[in-house]
């Protein structure tokens, strides 16, 4: 390996500045009082988690985990999601609470990058857990709280794409009969390559029925029609069921009063496959990325031995940041007190009280400045302190 | 800059002139003079439409950052570039495959230190891999043909159209690889936000490509 750069950082590491920081902070706090307003309990865990439990459970493909071994020589990952983590914990230290839990959390997750090595690979996610409710409605109270949260960060132009990953499953199965043929296609759903996807039914022999079911799944997009147009491909009960969901699911967002934003989209499938029912993602306009994603998850806390329904969601506070940061111009700070030793005392107690106000107040010796008038001009008030004479200048 | 407006990203050439008949033929109003313009961005307000002239490697890589909606790239540079973008439809156009090629002289026996050179690192190494083949690759940005002659590759692997620029420089066609034509490829927020306009557009050109080909 070459030798590094004085200021080199790691791949996809990034510091955050004053200014940034400051954006981050409020978006994460919006966030974080909105779902503690719908009574979603804040929680924490560790950066560090077995690679054997955690990081084989969070479905993040392996080269993309960032691993290191502990002094007995057990593998760790850095946590690449926060879902995995909050399964172990409902599974063990959280067993015996009431269900249908409710948790939040707002932490950075790692995940190395192999291709254009600017792209973070740590960042934050600010998400929900609503775990052991199986019903619609709470299907429908994480989709809505994901909206709610998104408007109370500023953003008020997004779309939500919701699709069933169980619909798919089944429609797939029905079809092609087997999972690796299954996998295959959902491979190309996955990524978004339909052309991939139809030319790959047109090297099966199949029937010219199964032949128009899938190339139907393709056209799944759209309002409440597509439920109709879904239920019509699939026979499996399996299928009927996940359609009934979706309509139940539609219903519970209508009386939520949300579906101008919301469009259906039965072959979204992402790339978590701990997912198993409903699932999600949210755009926001002016970005070329998602800002957030979740869905449904009934499998993941079987792998902890406590099997139980469970679905959430997770926005990625970079790219809101992204996308609302566009539009703030640079905010000036308060209040600078520029004083000289003789006076000290005075502009002590002026920012004791410019403080109390709830003001934040920067306190500077007039010698510790070199530039004075480009020091000053970072905030909206400036107030010397200045001379023996008790005439302190002002200037704004 | 419309909210409505449609950005366009296209690789300049042959793949341009080609995708805009498409459109032409799919009733969008562009205008003729548009063909001879050296500019880097055209605009058509009359189709709802702008266009970002960019080389063809590159035009995944706008599509995927958004800062164009959509965008027409060759397979080659699909798989090349794997980007996260939709790829809804195949255009049929600018049709050619990927190859494998050498001098005639060319023994896979007597290979000592395989190297293949291409413009296509990562697509190139996918497919040894898959063959379990070990290979050095070589990667040149064009004149690909150059390397057996001068012997700083034994074969190259490369798009062949008609197949003469290879004949042309003594080279013959050892494996034929992959299909190559054209796809139309979505930005994954766009395909959301801007889904009328686009789906519109993806119906248009489906039908036009079809007939296209139904023509041939």
């Amino acid at each position: 390996m070459s030798k590094l750069f004085m200021f080199e950082k790691p791949l996809g590491m990034r510091d955050t500045l004053p200014e940034l920081h400051q954006l981050k902070h409020q978006l994460k706090q919006a966030i974080s009082s909105e779902a503690a307003s719908w009574g979603y309990d804040p929680i924490e865990t560790p950066t560090l988690e077995f690679h054997e439990t955690v990081g084989t459970a969070s479905a993040i493909l392996d080269q993309q985990l960032f691993k290191l071994l502990d002094q007995q020589g057990n593998t760790l990952v850095l946590r690449p999601d926060m879902t995995a983590p909050i399964a172990r914990i409902a599974a063990s230290s959280l067993k015996n609470e009431e269900r249908p839990l409710r948790l939040t959390y707002s932490a950075p997750v790692f995940r190395a990058q192999q291709r254009e090595g600017g792209r973070p690979a740590e960042f934050e996610q600010v998400g929900i857990e609503l775990i052991g409710d199986k019903s619609n409605s709470a299907d429908g109270e994480v989709i809505s709280l994901m909206m709610a949260s998104l408007e109370s960060s500023g953003i008020s132009s997004y779309q939500i794409a919701i699709g069933h990953i169980g619909f798919v499953n089944a429609l797939l199965k029905e079809v092609l009969g087997n999972d690796t043929r299954a996998d295959r296609f959902r491979r190309f759903l996955y990524e978004k390559n339909y052309v991939g996807f139809r030319k790959e039914v047109e090297k099966l022999p199949l029937s010219s029925i199964d032949q128009r079911r899938l190339y139907e799944l393709l056209r799944l997009k759209g309002g409440p029609e597509v439920i109709e147009s879904a239920r019509k491909i699939v026979e499996s009960k399996q299928g009927k069921e996940a359609i009934d969901q979706l309509e139940h699911l539609y219903r519970v967002l209508e009386a939520y009063g949300l579906t101008e934003s919301i469009v259906l989209d039965l072959k979204l499938v992402m790339h978590m496959s701990y997912y198993t029912g409903t699932v999600f993602e949210a755009y926001s306009k002016g970005l070329g990325y998602p800002v957030g994603s979740g869905g449904r998850y009934d499998q993941l806390l079987e792998q902890f031995e406590h099997p139980e329904p469970a679905t959430g969601f997770g926005l990625r506070l970079d790219r809101l940041t992204e996308a609302v940061g566009k539009t703030k111009s640079p905010v000036l700070k308060d209040t600078c007190l520029i004083f000289s030793n003789e006076r000290r005392k005075e502009a002590m107690e002026q920012a004791k009280k410019l403080r109390k106000q709830g003001k934040s107040v920067v306190m500077q010796e007039l010698t510790g400045v070199n530039n004075v008038d480009a020091y000053s001009a970072q905030f909206q008030d400036v107030v010397y302190y200045v001379g023996s004479n008790g005439n302190g200048g002002t200037s704004t | 800059m419309s909210e409505d407006m449609i950005t366009v990203a296209m690789p300049k050439g042959r793949i341009f002139n080609e995708a805009v008949e498409l459109l032409r033929r799919a009733n969008y109003p562009i205008p003729p003079e548009f063909d001879e313009s050296r500019k880097l961005i055209i605009e058509a307000p009359e189709a709802g439409m702008r266009f970002i002239l960019a080389k063809p490697m590159d035009v995944p890589t706008y599509v995927e950052h958004g800062v164009a909606d959509v965008g027409v790239a060759g397979k080659d540079v699909m798989i090349e570039e794997k980007r996260d973008v939709y790829e809804v439809l195949d255009l049929k156009i600018s049709a050619c495959y990927m190859a494998v090629a050498a001098l005639p002289s060319y023994d896979p026996k007597s290979e000592v230190a395989p190297k293949v050179a291409s413009k296509y690192p990562n697509l190139t190494s996918e497919y040894f891999r898959e063959q379990g083949e070990q290979v050095e690759i070589i990667k040149l940005n064009g004149s690909i043909e150059l390397a057996p002659i001068i012997g700083l590759a034994d074969r190259i692997v490369d798009i062949v159209s008609t197949g003469q620029t290879l004949k042309a420089n003594g080279l013959v066609e050892i494996e034929e690889m992959i299909a190559i034509t054209s796809r139309f490829i979505v930005n994954p927020v766009s395909y959301r936000t801007k889904s009328a306009q686009i789906d519109d557009m993806v119906d248009r050109l489906a039908e036009v490509v079809d007939q296209g080909v139904e023509a041939k």
